[in-house]
């Protein structure tokens, strides 16, 4: 696999999981409003997946579905923080985006440094998108930082962030429910 | 009827249009609380059935066109809430009237979703059949309704077309993928001509003369019928009632749909009713802390 | 507290009501604001404001009729008529 795919795919699975985790919330988050604007930022988050994927896949000879959803679940790379199944824990929900949003700004300015002018261009595209999603955990964070829960659910899930590696037991089930319609009639067209 | 209520009543059948602040019959206020109430409950209710397909969606493009649906469903209820909450009862009344099955919501978000063939279906049929009374609502003598119609009405139009190309590509797909299409019709066949009621002559229907309806429930279906039919037919689906066919007047027959098994549905008795209010139940009170923190007034 | 939203749909246009939001603070009530009224591309600018800003005036004094400042105080029919005819005589009478 290509140096590019290497540094792309672990960002794009990352970005599809999570985007996943975050959909979970749509219809039952805290209040209408806010479950209209997380939908928003999910659909942002699947969307980074697939431009990530496109790139990839260009050199790879696949499609950004293929790789999306036809690998097994051991190949791939996402982190176990994204993997965590928090609803309906808001607390925990809004941790978690603040401190994805921290670390991901910071990978994402990396990209942007990136020899890769594809890579640099994608890059800046999201970071653009990712603005907005920082703006909201900024929102969130300065109204929950004094709600005891919150501070908890901060501390309990900050060393996770840079784990990397063994997938969580919950994963497993994840990969079984976002792959089963695509696996009942095998090599159709959706 | 009094005075002022026999002069209303004549305005609004001429055309005369309602704003939150004006004067309104008692009787009126109460019926149309309770009709826009119902239609929020049930914007609501129906991301449940649907949300579950996010999560199993086959390609990232039908993965992102059925979060923006589902999501412009939320938005439709934030936006139908309002219009109620400037009328009197609050948002979180009314959820809790919805919750404790007080309030009622349409019978198709009581029915189960078993496939991505009910994803189709329901993109397709269920929100043309929504639309047709939508489009009718974009006359109501209510103008805070009438004006947040314009804007569901203009978010549903990309629904069907989605909901058209899922179905589409599925019948073009494998013969496995075709029987998935006929199965989930056959199952909502009967629920969809459920839908628009039962046919009380408008002259009868309190909501046709306050104008809040614009279309009584029999004609609503016969568009409906005129619209989706041809169109069902036209890939080599079958409708699962022998008698449906259009007569010589131009108007579609069909077998007599169930009312009883409609009113014992919507009065919260359907297949999924309790499982959907208790998910509801349980995410709201996982949840109240977040209302009580950033939200006081409403909570 | 609630935040009424007025959008513009294309450069030029007049803004709007399109709706109100729910939101603790201005800042929510413009994400808020965005989302329900702006995520599908369709309006090019929002104004937000909370509902006690906005005074709706309804009542218009009027008692005394003054059509002198409208365009329905000047019936000009009649008189154009039969400043028409007047004229028409007149040009007959010189011939």
């Amino acid at each position: 696999m290509s140096a590019r795919a290497e540094l792309l795919l672990p960002i794009a699975d990352d970005e599809l999981i999570l985007g996943w985790r975050n959909s979970e919330w749509t219809g039952i988050a805290p209040f209408l409003e806010e479950d209209v604007a997380f939908s928003s930022i999910a659909q942002n988050e699947v969307g980074h997946a697939r431009a990530l994927y496109q790139l990839v896949a260009e050199e790879l000879g696949t499609t950004a579905d293929e790789l999306a959803f036809d690998r097994r679940p051991e190949e791939y790379r996402c982190s176990s923080f994204v993997e965590l199944r928090l609803v309906p824990d808001w607390a925990k929900t809004i941790a978690r985006h603040c401190l994805y949003e921290d670390a991901d700004e910071r990978r994402i300015k990396e990209l942007i440094e990136s020899d890769d002018p594809e890579v640099a261009g994608l890059a800046a595209k999201i970071d653009r998108e990712e603005a907005y999603h920082r703006m909201h955990a900024q929102m969130w964070f300065e109204r929950l930082q004094d709600v005891p829960q919150f501070q908890e659910a901060l501390e309990e899930l900050r060393p996770m962030v840079v784990e990397r590696g063994e997938h969580l037991p919950e994963f497993e089930q994840l990969w079984e429910e976002m792959t089963e319609v695509r696996r009942s009639v095998a090599g159709a067209t959706w | 009827m009094k005075e002022r209520e026999q002069e209303f009543l004549e305005y609004v059948q001429s055309g005369g249009q309602v704003e939150t602040t004006d004067w309104m019959p008692d009787d009126y206020r109460a019926k149309l609380v309770k009709f826009i109430e119902m239609h929020g409950n049930s914007e609501l209710m129906g991301v449940l059935p649907e949300r579950e397909w996010i999560l199993r969606a086959p390609t990232l493009q039908r993965k992102l066109a059925l979060t923006a649906k589902v999501q412009d469903e939320v938005g439709h209820s934030q936006l139908i809430y309002r219009v109620v909450s400037d009328l009197g009862k609050p948002r979180e009344q009314c959820l809790d009237d919805l919750i404790s099955g007080k309030s009622k919501f349409h019978n198709v978000f009581h029915y189960p979703t078993k496939t991505w063939g009910d994803v189709g279906v329901i993109a397709w049929l269920v929100d043309a059949a929504a639309i047709i009374s939508q489009k009718a609502l974009l006359k109501c003598s209510y103008a805070p309704y009438a004006r947040i119609m314009k804007k569901i009405c203009w978010e549903e139009s990309f629904h069907i077309l989605h909901g058209r190309d899922v179905i589409l590509t599925m019948m073009n797909g494998t013969d496995a993928q075709r029987e998935l299409v006929q199965e989930a019709l056959n199952r909502w066949w009967g629920p969809l001509m459920q839908f628009h009621g039962n046919p009380i002559p408008p002259g009868d229907d309190p909501m046709y003369t306050w104008r809040i309806k614009s279309q009584g429930n029999g004609e609503a279906r016969q568009q409906f019928l005129d619209g989706y039919v041809p169109q069902i037919w036209e890939l080599g689906l079958t409708v699962p009632d022998p008698k449906l066919s259009k007569n010589d007047d131009g108007v579609w027959e069909f077998t007599e749909p169930d009312w009883d098994e409609l009113m014992h549905v919507v009065t919260g008795h359907g297949p999924k009713t309790e499982e959907r209010l208790g998910l509801r139940r349980t995410t709201r009170d996982e949840t109240e802390w977040v209302r009580r923190v950033v939200l006081p007034e409403a909570a | 507290m609630i935040y009424e939203v007025f959008r513009q749909e294309r450069k030029g246009q007049a803004f709007a009501h399109a709706g109100s939001v729910e939101a603790p603070n201005e800042e929510f009530a413009e994400w808020y604001a965005r989302e329900e009224f702006g995520r599908r591309g369709e309006s090019v600018a929002l104004w937000v404001v909370p509902r006690e800003a906005v005074h709706e005036i309804d009542e218009f004094v009027d008692e005394l009729g003054r059509n002198y400042h409208r365009v329905d105080g000047y019936p000009l029919k009649e008189k154009l008529k039969e400043a028409r005819e007047r004229a028409s005589r007149a040009a007959a009478a010189d011939r």
